[in-house]
């Protein structure tokens, strides 16, 4: 294969203007009474989208851009389009483009989907001829025979999208740009789309995709680039680069979940003076504090085999809860307990000292008590806690309702709340691939 | 700023299917269909000869007959000129989606308006033909060989003007409410309804300065009036001024290009 850059970003930044509060109301007519009709079409504030981004696309590669919102993603397919122009640096493609940006954008809703192809055809820079020559196949593709000749309007959403895929894909461009157009088709349109993508990859053209499905990248491109914050954060081989990109994604969940927990726990803490008022509801799913203190827990964190306090862990990890506890004075009758709840309040697991059959005798002064989990089997989402000290007759010395947030990660999609460790096992004649014994 | 221009050519066939959309689009669902472009003139023409004859009569000038047809040489390039401004001011917000997702000449898109508007007005020709006929004015033949150049002159005006304002709205949107008002005053500033000769010497002046007079004389000399074209000359200045205001519009369009991707 020849090895040529088809897609050449050199050094490119765009900036954005955001304009101020005062140019937002100004209108042409106070613009031309103050005479500043010409530095009101300059910008007040800028935004830069992209700064100093530099991309090189070989000819028949696939390549995929990962990067959270607001990244840049979508700023650097239109710069690469031609839609929007840097303003620094260069953009040079060579052949034809065909983006993917919108599905069915020219679509007028009035006139039938066969006027529609041709006028769609040619805006993306085909001949009225070519449109012509392909017509049967586009029709074909977006399996709209029977419905060819009625109004767009009429077409339901998902008729719609395959009219505008159908189009756009038979353009037959050399650099075919595609913006997370996946996300909206059913299963057999998604795959019908990426037998396209193949067969284009076959045919040894190029392909930037820009997606949030990180399984996409891994399975079908050959190299990923990671966006964040507008710059390039990585570049090269898929599987290195997702996992960079969701090592960061964890630390930003981490932090979020580090704020929105504190957050919750100021509000509680400033809420009153230490009470004993039950809630009305136990199981009513609301966090809160309360008790009487003379058990006081002083602070609660969670850690994981390096120690290291964190919200966030891997399905199937230890996890440790360290819980710091102060006596006011010393006390005989005492019970910790832990639970477990997931994101809709459900109780996934609960459990106190008494229950495992430890009678307290005594504490006095300050400590920690460890409660280790060593496998965390559960499906990937967000948990909650509750930590409690209290009598064995329930009077609470200090209850913890669902204030304290950690998060469980998992490659695998799978449903449910447990999730335990498991095999599967195949006879010879029943094959996967990718399955390992 | 030429190699757009160039370019504006090549996107002929893209023009064409996208007036050929619009035209068809715009009459979809109604029961007359094609025949309100007709129609519709006719109705305007109707309610003016309404007013001047039945509500006003003492204003309508005596020797000017048949008055409906003289107004409607006015009338039908009057709409097709303030129709096209007055859509261009909103056709790339309208057209945002083209213009923010797929690459796209935008400058098509007033160019597309302007055309479709056109087509009306050709299509209104027949009826003052038939007019024509019927009142059994004499034209001469020789006089209607200026026809295509009024038409020609009017296209690149109307198009400069399109081409302005399509660019300034998506900056200053409030163009578009102040354009519904400035249309309906230069209408009134303009020998539609009235015939110049009724104005005063005072008035003659800044009418004469106002182009699209010299359009409006230029046709009611050719089809209304008998007597030879003599309005020649201030058309064909009209002419170099439309070229200009054209290559204006277009460079003011092609420079504010780049801004329309963000803005809209």
């Amino acid at each position: 294969m020849e090895l040529t850059n088809v897609i050449a970003v050199d050094g490119v930044s765009k900036v954005y203007r955001r304009f101020s509060r005062r140019r937002k109301f100004a209108t042409l007519k106070s613009a031309l009474l103050s005479g500043s009709l010409i530095s009101d079409l300059r910008p007040h504030e800028t935004f830069s989208a992209l700064q100093d981004v530099s991309l090189t696309v070989e000819k028949g590669r696939m390549v995929g851009v990962i990067g959270s919102n607001g990244s840049g993603k979508s700023t650097l397919l239109k710069l690469v389009a031609g839609i929007t122009k840097p303003t620094l640096g260069t953009v040079r493609v060579d052949g034809r483009i065909s983006a993917l940006i919108e599905l069915g954008a020219g679509f007028h809703p009035e006139i039938s989907g066969r006027e529609n192809i041709f006028i769609n055809g040619i805006m993306l820079g085909l001949s009225k001829h070519e449109v012509t020559r392909k017509f049967d196949e586009i029709v074909e593709f977006a399996e709209l025979e029977d419905f060819i000749d009625a109004p767009v309007k009429t077409y339901s959403s998902g008729m719609y999208m395959r009219l505008g895929f159908a189009v756009a894909i038979h353009v037959d461009p050399d650099v075919l740009l595609i913006d997370e157009v996946l996300a909206v088709g059913d299963q057999s349109f998604t795959h019908k789309c990426l037998d396209k993508f193949a067969e284009f990859r076959r045919r040894g053209k190029t392909v930037l995709l820009v997606t949030h499905s990180l399984d996409l990248v891994e399975r079908l491109c050959d190299e990923a680039v990671w966006l964040g914050d507008g710059r390039i954060r990585a570049t090269g081989d898929p599987t290195r680069v997702v996992d960079a990109y969701l090592v960061d994604v964890e630390k930003a969940a981490e932090r979020q979940i580090a704020s929105a927990d504190t957050k919750t726990r100021e509000q509680v803490a400033t809420a009153g003076p230490p009470n004993d008022d039950h809630p009305p509801d136990m199981f009513q799913a609301t966090e809160g504090r309360w008790g009487s203190r003379e058990v006081e827990i002083v602070e609660v964190s969670m850690v994981g085999d390096d120690d290291q306090p964190s919200h966030v862990f891997p399905c199937g990890a230890r996890m440790s809860i360290r819980v710091r506890v102060r006596a006011t004075k010393p006390v005989a009758d005492f019970v910790f307990g832990i639970g477990l709840f997931n994101a809709e309040g459900v109780c996934c697991y609960g459990t106190n000292t008494a229950l495992e059959k430890l009678t307290s005798e005594r504490m006095d002064g300050e400590g920690e008590v460890v409660f280790t989990i060593d496998s965390l089997d559960l499906v990937a989402g967000t948990y909650k806690l509750d930590v409690a000290v209290h009598k064995r007759d329930g009077y609470p010395y200090d209850y913890h309702r669902l204030l304290h947030t950690f998060r469980v990660k998992s490659r695998t999609n799978d449903i449910g709340i447990f999730r335990p460790r498991h095999r599967w096992k195949f006879p010879d004649n029943i094959r996967f691939t990718g399955y390992l014994d | 700023m030429l190699h757009n221009l160039v370019r504006l050519l090549r996107h002929r066939s893209l023009i064409q299917i996208l007036v050929a959309r619009e035209l068809k689009a715009r009459y979809r669902g109604s029961v007359l269909g094609f025949f309100w472009s007709f129609i519709n003139p006719l109705l305007l023409l109707l309610i003016y000869w309404f007013v001047f004859s039945v509500v006003l009569p003492g204003i309508r000038p005596i020797d000017i007959e048949p008055y409906a047809l003289f107004m409607f040489c006015g009338l039908l390039p009057w709409t097709w000129f303030s129709s096209s401004v007055l859509e261009a001011s909103n056709v790339l917000i309208a057209g945002g989606n083209l213009i923010k997702k797929v690459l796209f000449p935008a400058e098509v898109l007033p160019v597309v308006t302007v055309l479709a508007n056109m087509v009306h007005f050709l299509l209104g020709l027949p009826i003052i033909a038939v007019a024509l006929v019927y009142f059994a004015v004499p034209v001469r033949p020789l006089e209607l060989l200026w026809l295509p150049v009024v038409v020609l002159v009017q296209l690149f005006f109307t198009l400069g003007l399109a081409l302005i304002v399509s660019s300034l709205t998506v900056h200053f949107r409030d163009l578009k409410d102040i354009l519904g008002n400035l249309m309906t005053f230069w209408f009134f500033a303009t020998p539609i309804i009235y015939p110049m000769s009724l104005a005063p010497p005072s008035g003659k002046v800044l009418l004469d300065l106002n182009p699209f007079t010299h359009l409006v004389i230029s046709y009611q000399e050719i089809l209304f009036y008998d007597g030879p074209f003599g309005h020649w000359k201030w058309l064909l200045a009209l002419g170099g001024v439309s070229i200009v205001l054209f290559l204006l519009g277009y460079f003011l369009f092609d420079r504010l290009r780049d801004s329309f991707a963000e803005e809209v």
